[in-house]
């Protein structure tokens, strides 16, 4: 049986059921996310002495990796808006990017848990890292998550195109709509842990 | 006007949309860089807690509204959408005010 209202829009909704389904998606995420930064908050506010952010990690390494995932934001938007100008090509070189920059990002963050790691400083030596891991290590796993679909998108989830190409760019929207939830979240993420 | 050429017409509308778009979209990137900066020198002064939270969290809003409004079009969007996220602003809000309430002596811990 075909999905419904993958192409055309419902009456009720005014959507496709994979929009409404995607935005449900992410009002999870941002509780999920919301319930994190509550208990950050509830354990700073109550801890006698608290580190700036910057004493104990890596402003730079974090700066770049917020110049990279930004950057995959744009090339995100610019694969979707490829599709909608009928540009198969210029397409797989966008997404292409964005996914070699989700890689990018993983890479960094790898070098800066190494030197943590290297340092001692684990998830139980104190609250801060025990936040900052946490937080830090579920983005990243969303990161790890958008990649994957963005690759399936870009290799064989693509064939779509030659049969459905509206199906297609919908879907690639609704990819694109995950990974710039993740660009969001990094944008608070970022401030919060490693300048206050 | 023909068929055919009403569908022209149509495409070169659709095409020349896209390409605002498409405008818009480096003009934002180019903010949310100059916004990144402005968040990394600004956190270089040392500012008092209250007021460095304040201004990183304000540069924060403004560039995380950006990508909601531009890259996720929110901007343009239909009711349904706005409202799943007015229901999940305002228990994202109850979220982070019950911490505060609750350290400062609010009105359910005492």
């Amino acid at each position: 049986m075909d999905i419904p209202y993958t192409v055309e829009i419902r009456r009720d909704t005014g959507l496709t059921n994979g929009k409404i389904g995607i935005w449900l998606f992410l009002a999870s995420e941002v509780m999920l996310f919301g319930a994190l930064f509550a208990s950050y908050i509830l354990i700073r506010t109550g801890a006698p002495s608290w580190p700036r952010g910057d004493t104990m990690l890596n402003v730079p390494l974090a700066t770049l990796n917020t110049i990279i995932l930004i950057s995959s934001s744009v090339t995100m938007v610019m694969a979707w808006a490829s599709l909608m100008r009928g540009r198969f090509g210029s397409f797989r070189m966008y997404m292409g990017g964005t996914i070699l920059l989700g890689f990018g990002f993983l890479i960094v963050k790898y070098f800066e848990y190494s030197a943590h790691f290297h340092e001692g400083a684990l998830p139980h030596t104190n609250n801060f890292l025990a936040v900052y891991y946490t937080l830090t290590g579920l983005h990243g796993l969303h990161v790890f998550g958008g990649m994957m679909v963005n690759a399936y998108f870009w290799g064989p989830g693509a064939k779509l195109w030659k049969t459905n190409p509206t199906w297609f760019t919908n879907r690639v929207e609704n990819s694109g709509l995950f990974w710039h939830f993740v660009d969001l979240v990094w944008i608070f993420l970022f401030p919060t842990l490693y300048l206050l | 006007m023909t068929s055919d050429h009403a569908a022209t017409s149509v495409t070169a509308d659709h095409a020349v949309d896209i390409d605002k778009h498409v405008r818009i979209y480096i003009s934002v990137f180019v903010a949310l860089m100059v916004l990144t900066i402005v968040t990394v020198a600004v956190s270089r002064f040392h500012l008092p807690i209250p007021i460095a939270v304040t201004v990183a969290l304000t540069v924060a809003i403004i560039k995380g509204s950006l990508v909601a409004c531009y890259f996720m079009h929110l901007i343009s969007e239909k009711k349904l959408i706005y409202a799943v996220l007015a229901v999940t602003a305002f228990f994202f809000v109850a979220l982070m005010v019950l911490p505060v309430v609750t350290v400062h002596d609010g009105f359910w811990i005492h």
